[in-house]
């Protein structure tokens, strides 16, 4: 049995080449036996009678109204054709752009009226009009990732705030990276798939938590980056919590791991609690945080980075993880030459990293000694006014590596090369020059000098981690498997300087 | 994570999308730039006023914004009739004129429209010479006021009095009306503040004769649906502002058997001769409508569509449907655009009229793509015109499936204007525009085109967010 229908467009007026191109289209749906558009003109509506078209049509339907009749196989086939129809008097989007279109998006709705399914959008524009586009992008039921740095707290406490209602994700502001289905996102690096879930307020935390795991054999399922100060108390640790209960529920995550400076404590209560109610193993990294607190949560403490991936891939894994490839240098050996007195020169590209540095530091060298240190982030706010983040542009760091070279004090330049997406292309190789220069001038002073560094990243990375770690060692710098382990390195051999008998 | 895989629009580092795409995902770079001219704070209030249904702003804007949308797209205007201005339109009584644009009083008010003023008050029997006119307007004896408060639309001057003939339109929609003069053609015009008298004598003429036997003709013929002239004039190379010519023929058909019908031989023969010679009659007819349909739009709190844009030669003023009567105005320029032998830009006056409702209608500039030609005032090509249109779509909420454009594959006209898409991408509306002399008397020089000055759609929205209370609003 077939239906005949008609919808009426009241004061539609339309060429008759172009109706007919339109009837065409619709008598190819599925369901549609025959379909005729024309204006209701008398002579058009003997032509719509005589097709077995007209049975039921509007009287009061005149000559300024365009008809669509249809012969269809059932109302549901009819239906579809009048809205096909009426998006075809509409104009598709596609046939309005045309062949010339020249527009690129400038607008969050420009360019979602481009790519409708759009699910997430990354700002990475000066922090001034970040908060703005993060709120447009809300709006519209989109999950932020938000690269820029310099947004006020109240603008991330409200974003956020925003998010948790609607259930999306914010991630940042002065969010560094994320992987999200095995896509990454601002600084990544090209990690394993896997079981391993990450929740991280730090950026170069996750990676170097990440690119361990791919180190331990283990893999990742997704990494969600936070930002810095989402658990500090006025944010409350909305988008951690936001993040775990994704990773809980989601089916590829079987580990997850969360990653922060010590929060504060309210937030830490409530992140604790959390995992101790998550139906998945959790390990914290809260970076020199209470273990005990972790531990009495039922979660996984970990001190460092390493023993977070460590611990994450054998809950992963099953079983104890292949050890690292370990460092064969000895620390007794580099300190022959230094003077007692002397100490790090930490010049680090990751803030996280540099964090960890000091926390293993403390570990191993006591509070007092671990002061000074010197171990200085040059991602910070301070250093990268006007400029490039380090992690992009080598010339701040290579400034520094000289004048350490230059500085009696110095005993060791502890470094981290952070490989990935959007780095530098070659982040180890840019650094060499300075270097050499370090190390030719500590001799020249009749110094030694130790360069130690640890290279963040995976052998899919596009810069290599076995290349790079080469052109470093042919450097002669003493490379350590992980950031952890290179800090060790480092207190290690301060640690022998200081045993050192001063020569007579 | 997500449902259906990472499907990424970015904004800023176009590196970040490399990563993405390599991966299989999907990823939309932006041609970002700070948005509302890079004014960070009236960014963020655009941001607050974004549809949202779960923010009270957001949610009220949305809605606010889809019923003005629905009046406007929904709009049916008919001619109805033709009656003297004085009768047709409420509150022009006395010795009053309406003039084209935001308010304005006699001595802000630019050289053409002094000089319409000059040739209304002749006109009306006010004055006996040029100075006496000019004499009653400095001492405040005769009263102005703007023809949009009236719901009446004059291009250029657009100064109504009230023995004017004025085109009735009704929005049979909503049952609104609106007015406009009867269009005197091109050369020595009283719109561009021409008062010879040649100028009077063809207006007595409408007075006295067309008016009334065009008024016959429409009561027999009954009202003539003006929406569908337009949507079939747009398929003729007609863009419903600056070219006309084939939507005047279609109102001619449609009215010329009746007129011979219902009037003399020799009235019938002048009214056909004068519309036979005047492509742009329906201008007059088509601001008419196009102001039938907004009004219909006005009025809706929260809405940030604007209902009108206009320019008295002085000012450039817009309204939108939620900030009721307030005009957000500044100054306007001189259109860019061909001058007639003999003139150039020093000679022209800044951009005049009210004709500007066709574009905030969806047609005029907005409906380039279906008038290649008019872009020829500006040295632009056919490709130029498609562009124009595509332009339009980017601060529009709507294609007006009613005027449907051939060369963009019949994708409707982009109609709507959203004040926020404005302010939000820079992009200014465009208009399609005649170009006045400036001293009043010479008539038009030229033609071309005129963007819409930015910053009244900033303090509407800036207006606009104080009413809804919006967080950072003044």
């Amino acid at each position: 049995m077939s239906v005949v229908r008609q919808q009426v467009f009241r004061n539609a007026y339309r060429d008759s080449v172009e109706l007919m191109r339109i009837a065409s289209e619709i008598e190819r749906l599925p369901g549609v036996i025959r379909a005729g558009l024309v204006m209701c003109t008398p002579a058009n509506l003997v032509i719509v009678a005589e097709a077995g078209l007209g049975k039921g049509l509007d009287p009061a339907a005149g000559p300024n109204d365009m008809v669509v009749a249809l012969a269809a196989n059932d109302d549901a086939a009819a239906e579809a054709a009048f809205e096909r129809a009426a998006t075809l008097m509409r104009g598709a989007a596609a046939e309005a752009a045309g062949e010339g279109q020249r527009f690129a998006p400038t607008t969050i709705a420009e360019a979602v009226a481009e790519l409708p399914e759009a699910n997430l959008v990354l700002i990475s524009t000066p922090g001034a009009y970040a908060a703005a586009e993060a709120l447009k992008a809300l709006k519209r039921g989109l999950h932020v990732f938000l690269f820029s740095d310099n947004v006020p707290i109240e603008d991330e406490i409200e974003l956020k705030q925003l998010g948790a209602r609607k259930g999306l994700l914010v991630m940042g502001p002065d969010c560094g990276t994320a992987i999200l289905d095995g896509v990454p996102l601002g600084f990544a690096n090209a990690v394993r798939g896997g079981s391993v879930g990450l929740v991280g307020a730090s950026g170069t935390g996750l990676q170097q938590v990440t690119c361990l795991l791919d180190a331990f054999g283990a893999g990742v399922s997704q990494a969600v980056g936070v930002g810095g100060r989402d658990l500090h108390e006025e944010v409350g640790g909305l988008m951690m919590l936001a993040g775990l209960e994704r990773l809980l529920a989601d089916d590829g995550t079987d580990v997850v791991v969360l990653i922060s400076k010590p929060p504060a404590p309210t937030v830490a209560a409530k992140v604790l609690a959390a995992a101790s109610a998550a139906s998945k193993p959790v390990v914290v990294n809260f970076l020199g945080g209470d273990a005990e607190a972790i531990r009495a949560a039922g979660a996984h403490p970990a001190t460092t980075f390493e023993e977070a991936a460590q611990t994450a891939a054998r809950l992963s894994l099953g079983s104890e993880p292949a050890p690292l490839d370990d460092d064969s240098t000895n620390p007794a050996a580099l300190a022959s030459g230094l003077q007692p007195g002397q100490g790090i020169a930490g010049l680090y590209s990751g803030g996280s990293l540099a964090s960890e540095a000091k926390v293993v530091l403390k570990g191993l060298l006591g509070a007092e000694v671990a002061e000074q240190q010197h171990i200085t982030d040059l991602g910070d706010d301070e250093y990268t006014v006007g400029r490039p983040h380090p992690m992009i542009d080598p010339r701040l760091r290579s400034e520094k590596i000289e004048e350490a070279g230059h500085d009696r004090q110095v005993a060791v330049i502890l470094l981290d090369i952070v490989l990935g997406y959007a780095s530098h292309p070659d982040p180890g190789g840019a650094l060499i020059p300075a270097i050499d220069a370090a190390n030719a001038a500590a001799l020249a002073n009749g110094r030694a000098l130790a360069v130690v560094a640890s290279v963040c990243g995976t052998p899919n990375d596009p810069q290599g981690l076995a290349a790079q770690r080469a052109i470093l060692s042919d450097a002669g710098v003493h490379l350590a498997a992980s950031n952890a382990r290179a800090a060790r390195l480092a207190g290690l051999v301060v640690q022998q300087t200081a045993m050192r008998e001063v020569p007579a | 994570m997500l449902p259906n895989g990472v499907q990424a629009l970015n904004i800023g580092l176009a590196g970040f999308a490399e990563p993405i795409a390599a991966s299989g995902a999907t990823v939309l770079n932006l041609d970002w730039r700070p948005p509302a001219e890079a004014d960070a704070q009236l960014g963020m209030l655009i941001a607050r006023l974004e549809d949202d249904p779960d923010d009270a702003v957001g949610a009220r804007v949305a809605a606010a914004n889809r019923t003005a949308l629905d009046r406007l797209l929904g709009a049916s205007p008919f001619l109805v009739d033709i009656q003297p201005a004085g009768a047709a339109i409420a509150g022009l009584t006395g010795r009053m004129l309406l003039h084209s644009g935001p308010p304005i009083s006699w001595d802000r008010m630019c050289g053409p429209m002094r000089g319409a003023v000059i040739g209304a008050a002749l006109f009306e029997g006010w004055a006996s010479t040029p100075e006496e006119a000019e004499g009653l307007a400095q001492s405040g004896a005769i009263g102005f006021d703007a023809c949009h408060h009236h719901g009446a639309v004059g291009p250029m001057a657009g100064v109504v009095s009230p023995s004017m003939p004025v085109v009735v339109v009704e929005n049979t929609a909503a049952g609104n009306r609106s007015f406009a003069t009867l269009n005197e053609g091109l050369g020595k015009v009283l719109r561009f503040g021409a008062y010879d008298d040649s100028v009077l004598e063809r207006l007595r003429w409408f007075r006295d004769l067309f008016g009334p036997t065009l008024s016959r003709t429409l009561a027999a013929t009954g009202p003539i649906d003006l929406k569908s002239i337009t949507a079939q004039a747009l398929q003729m190379g007609d863009e419903g502002h600056n070219r006309n010519v084939a939507a005047t023929s279609l109102f001619v058909r449609s009215i010329a058997p009746t007129l011979v019908r219902t009037a003399g031989e020799a009235d019938a023969a002048a009214a056909l001769d004068f519309l036979r010679g005047n492509d742009h009659f329906f201008l007059n007819l088509s601001m008419a409508a196009c102001k039938a349909s907004l009004d219909a739009a006005h009025g809706v709190p929260g809405s940030t569509v604007v209902t009108a844009m206009s320019r008295n030669g002085v000012d450039f003023g817009v309204r939108l449907s939620g900030t009721g009567e307030a005009w957000f105005t500044a100054p306007v320029g001189v259109p860019d655009g061909l001058y007639f032998p003999g003139y150039g830009p020093e000679d022209a006056n800044p951009d005049l009229g009210d004709s500007a409702i066709t574009e905030t209608c969806g047609i005029g500039g907005f409906a380039m793509a279906a008038a290649p030609a008019i872009v020829r005032f500006v040295g632009g090509t056919a490709a130029d015109a498609l562009n124009y249109t595509r332009e339009m779509y980017r601060i529009t909420l709507e294609r007006n499936p009613a005027f449907a454009l051939p060369p963009l594959g019949f994708a409707g006209s982009p109609t709507g204007i959203d004040a926020r898409r404005v302010v939000e991408s820079g992009v200014q509306p465009v208009i399609n525009t005649g170009i006045a002399h400036r001293l009043p008397g010479v008539g038009q020089i030229g033609a071309g085109i005129a963007r819409a000055p930015l910053s009244c759609f900033a303090d509407a929205l800036r207006g606009l967010a104080a009413q809804l209370q919006v967080a950072g609003a003044a």
